[in-house]
């Protein structure tokens, strides 16, 4: 087991370097003067000049990589352009909005998503399956960004139960400390911060989790009744369990070890997903300040960005790929 | 050699459909038997004659939809097991009545510790402590013949081999001391050498447990190192019941016979012997021929075999046959 | 319940006459009703995009002043010449969302070319030659896999510059690991089989080994995975449009007519709800059409 983490963290040491030559090489995707694209093209010769010079774009590419990675590994991503900020300062200041909304979203999708497999499953060919199926099929196909909207129209503007957008209203004050809002105000017992925070999070995290709800309820289903028609399940009946044990105990804990990695995959979909729903509710997390990064063609922000979420993303594959083993057995012991 | 042992088990007019798309398959088709405490009977055929689904009818766990025990009875300890609900049919499964399955390598929850597997069955149907089934665990290990059980409990299922395996599985069987045990292809999946080491220790346990086994098998060697008595199935129907030793002797039914001619003698050494295969294929349980179910194979079919079924008549006082000739 | 009654009754009663398996996968096709429904809404989806300009009753970028922000037909100030009433610019919804279906489907084609085309060269090349070259494409498959699609689609488009020509070599690029991998591994399990060996040992070269050979015999997963394959493209590609950096105004793409309505959101909710609605339908029918022909094609992925 052990040497299975050593193999595991090794292989991510190098996928992140991977990641990091894709990330160095995209500035060269542009067509032209990278330079020129940052600026506009009537910026003068002088201030293209001096970017260049900042950026090294005017030495040999390995010497560039290499500055890029050396500043990388010493936790440097630069400046942005725009504000002249750290990009460390600036991501680390939205980054837990992103996780907030992501784990909101990812309790949503697990906690439903699983539970409708189950049902599903253990009642093949109910109403409730053929219910809960085409909801998933649907839900797999969505447009986040559209369900959003549609949202926002029903339960803000139509009934005006929940916010439109934001992490909390302007007129709530919230001492923060974590920057995850839910944390800083149970930590700081601000009760009315935490159910305006609550009400926000609603909306935009149950839009995140449609996709990745659909699919882990799928999974589950499909899953369960494979492990179902196992000969297992068949002595566990033959021992005289209940139908309770056998699908909770004996049927989920086979099924869980392909949910596990489907929910790790989702995480991808989350941290994508995250882009489009924070845009829609103007939720200031690390996908809109992306977003607006590219829209204000900082590349140095979107090169920092990336190789975040990135890293992010296949440091938790990581961690499912750890968990997925030791669930396992068969891995784990031998 | 007739047990004097009170009859525990006896089957009446047994019906098992399975309603599928295609129509409906008399899986089992009118079946009746008794088995008698601690004594051990066999039931042969071909796969696809019924066997195991009278086993699973016994459990009542024939899969539903599309199975359904349409007719007869199951009197088990002087109650009709048909009719109990579900409830309380898991009061006799793995409790009253055990079970062993035909494949070892995926009858165990691969996550699970064997020990764990073994000590559910007691949780569930007795009140112990932890201790004292921990200790009964252990002590099932050893009768079933693991060594060094102490240790062995610890073992997920994938780090056993087939035989170790089917002897957790027997344990798991025997644990709640239960009047009888349905033991369907306990090994066919397993090498030669550990079928003998499983059979051998099935007996054991017998003499030394008094319990009855219900054994399921398609392999007449088995049927002679360990029934007293054999029944012989042929699509859903039972052909031909007797004492194990009168059915080597004198197989009646030319079924019994194709089946016997089939497996190589172990009294004829010369090998000039042929082997012979029964002609034809099992018949569909979909569409089942008329008149006698196994015409259509029979060496000795005549005219009356196509148009009526025989009934199961005696012969010889103690045999049942299911044929004409014997009429 | 657990049904072992699938493999026993497999075992017990088999069927008497065997059909080609061809004729068998048709029948098993036409059994299966989400199938069914998913090949009416892409086929809908089809003769929309093609006779689109039969179908609009209108000009999908013409402007009108005079005829802003006019609601659906059943509302009082509704026309029934304009069915879903009109934008901002005075442009007819419908007419908008026809042509929509155009494009959609143009993106559809041109991004799982890509994804097609490269995938199974890259997947055929690395399963059929293994060792050194296999390790490098693989390597190059699961670095791109290390993003998020959407977002490495974003970063791509970003840096090239936005425009439906752009996004649409985006999610080509993007999915091209997907093919290579179910492609790689179908020509691994293939290449074992007696009939490459035969071939082989008769002197087959490589080239006509793995396109006459080998590939012709993993096209079921292939089929499956193309047909899912136009249905992300197309959600993918509505997603870029909608936030500006896909298809540009006035192109009656619906992600970027969604991008529209968004502003109108107060004013005219039919401006949001229709385009979306109609990704949303698109992408369900390949999605219910790629569910049926992996359980018609290939039962052994069925779930």
């Amino acid at each position: 087991m052990l040497r299975f983490i050593a193999n595991r963290l090794l292989s991510l040491v190098v996928t992140v370097f991977g990641i990091s030559i894709l990330v160095f090489l995209m500035i060269h995707l542009t067509p032209g003067d990278p330079a020129e694209m940052m600026l506009g093209e009537r910026a003068s010769k002088q201030a293209l000049e001096e970017l260049r010079e900042r950026l090294g774009l005017n030495k040999p590419l390995y010497v560039q990589y290499g500055l890029f990675l050396s500043r990388l590994l010493r936790g440097d991503l630069g400046r942005a352009l725009r504000t002249n900020e750290k990009i460390t300062t600036e991501i680390a200041e939205r980054f837990p909005a992103t996780v907030e909304l992501s784990i909101m979203a990812m309790i949503f999708a697990v906690t439903i998503g699983m539970t409708a497999g189950i049902v599903s499953a253990t009642r093949q060919y109910s109403i409730f399956d053929y219910t809960s199926m085409f909801f998933s099929l649907v839900g797999v196909s969505m447009p986040i960004f559209w369900l959003g909207l549609i949202l926002i129209i029903i339960f803000s503007l139509k009934l005006g139960w929940l916010p439109l957008s934001g992490r909390i209203s302007y007129t709530v004050h919230l001492e923060t400390i974590t920057n995850f809002y839910i944390i800083d105000a149970i930590l700081t017992r601000n009760w009315q911060a935490l159910k305006d925070v609550l009400w926000h999070l609603i909306l935009p995290s149950f839009t995140l989790s449609t996709i990745p709800m659909a699919i882990i309820a799928r999974i589950t289903r499909s899953s369960m009744l494979e492990v179902l028609r196992q000969d297992y399940i068949r002595t566990a009946m033959a021992k005289g369990l209940t139908p309770r044990i056998i699908h909770y105990k004996h049927a989920l804990r086979n099924a869980l070890i392909p949910i596990i990695t489907v929910i790790g995959l989702q995480f991808g979909i989350l941290l994508g997903g995250a882009i489009l729903t924070e845009t829609i509710f103007a939720w200031p997390g690390i996908g809109l300040w992306l977003l607006n990064a590219v829209y204000a063609r900082d590349f140095n922000a979107v090169q920092g960005g990336t190789m975040l979420i990135a890293t992010t993303f296949v440091t938790i594959n990581m961690i499912v790929d750890i968990l997925y083993a030791w669930i396992n057995p068969k891995i784990r012991v031998s | 050699m007739e047990s004097n042992e009170q009859i525990i088990l006896k089957v009446n007019n047994l019906h098992t459909y399975f309603f599928t798309e295609r129509g409906v398959a008399k899986a089992v088709n009118g079946v009746s038997f008794y088995v008698r405490g601690g004594e051990t009977l066999a039931i042969v055929g071909e796969s696809g004659c019924g066997k195991s689904v009278t086993a699973l009818s016994i459990m009542k766990l024939v899969p539903s939809p599309p199975g359904k025990i349409v007719d007869g009875e199951i009197i088990f300890d002087d109650v009709d097991i048909v009719k109990l609900s579900e409830k309380e049919m898991r009061q006799i499964r793995g409790n009253r009545i055990g079970m062993v399955f035909q494949e070892p390598m995926t009858a165990l929850n691969p996550v699970f510790k064997i020990g764990d597997q073994i000590a559910e069955v007691l949780l569930h149907h007795r009140k112990a402590s932890k201790q004292d089934v921990q200790n009964k665990v252990i002590e099932l290990l050893r009768k079933v013949g693991i060594p060094s059980p102490e240790s062995r409990i610890n073992d997920y299922p994938h780090q056993m081999s087939g035989g170790m395996r089917q002897r957790v599985i027997i344990a798991m069987a025997l644990a709640c001391n239960p009047k009888l045990i349905l033991a369907d292809e306990p090994t066919t999946a397993l090498d030669v050498t550990i079928q003998a080491q499983i059979l051998e220790l099935m007996k054991e346990l017998q003499e030394n447990t008094g319990t009855a086994f219900i054994l399921i098998t398609h392999d007449l060697g088995v049927v002679a190192e360990m029934a007293e008595r054999v029944i012989v199935m042929y699509a859903g129907r039972i052909v031909e019941a007797s004492a194990v030793k009168d059915l080597f002797h004198n197989p009646l039914h030319p079924y019994t016979v194709g089946l016997m001619e089939s497996v190589p003698s172990w009294s004829d050494t010369s090998g000039k012997k042929r082997l012979k295969a029964i002609p034809g294929i099992v018949p569909s349980l979909l569409a089942l021929p008329s008149g006698c179910v196994f015409h259509d194979r029979c060496s000795k079919v005549f005219d009356r075999c196509k148009l009526e079924e025989p009934p199961l008549l005696e012969h010889d006082n103690s045999r049942l046959v299911r044929c004409w000739l014997y009429k | 319940m657990w049904s072992c009654a699938g493999n026993m009754r497999e075992k017990e009663y088999k069927t008497e006459t065997s059909i080609s398996p061809f004729v068998e996968s048709l029948y098993r096709l036409k059994k299966n009703k989400t199938a069914l429904a998913g090949a009416i809404i892409v086929t809908l989806f089809v003769i929309m995009g093609v006779f689109a300009p039969i179908l609009a009753p209108h000009d999908p970028i013409e402007q009108s002043l005079y005829l802003k922000l006019k609601p659906p037909f059943w509302y009082k100030n509704g026309s029934i010449k304009y069915i879903l009433g009109t934008d901002d610019f005075g442009r007819d919804l419908l007419s908008r969302i026809i042509y929509g279906a155009r494009i959609s489907m143009v993106v559809g084609v041109v991004s799982v070319s890509i994804s097609l085309i490269f995938g199974t060269v890259f997947g055929a090349v690395a399963g059929f030659y293994r060792g050194k070259i296999d390790n490098i494409i693989m390597r190059l498959m699961d670095l791109l896999l290390a993003f998020p699609s959407i977002l490495l689609a974003i970063v791509i488009v970003a840096f090239v510059g936005p425009s439906l020509k752009n996004a649409m070599i985006a999610i080509g690029i993007v999915s091209i690991p997907r093919y290579a991998r179910l492609v790689r591994g179908s020509v691994l399990e293939e290449y074992a089989k007696d009939y490459v060996q035969s071939a082989r040992a008769l002197g087959a070269n490589d080239l006509r080994l793995i396109f006459v050979h080998i590939l012709p015999n993993c096209l079921a997963p292939i089929i499956v995975q193309t047909t899912l394959g136009f249905g992300s493209a197309i959600l993918e590609a509505a997603a870029l449009s909608f936030l500006g950096l896909g298809a540009q105004p006035p192109t009656p793409e619906w992600g970027a007519m969604l991008a529209n309505g968004r502003a109108l959101i107060l004013r005219a909710w039919w401006a949001v709800t229709f385009p979306g609605f109609m990704i949303l339908l698109a992408v369900l029918g390949f999605n219910l059409l790629g569910d049926g022909l992996r359980d018609a094609l290939d039962p052994r992925l069925r779930e």
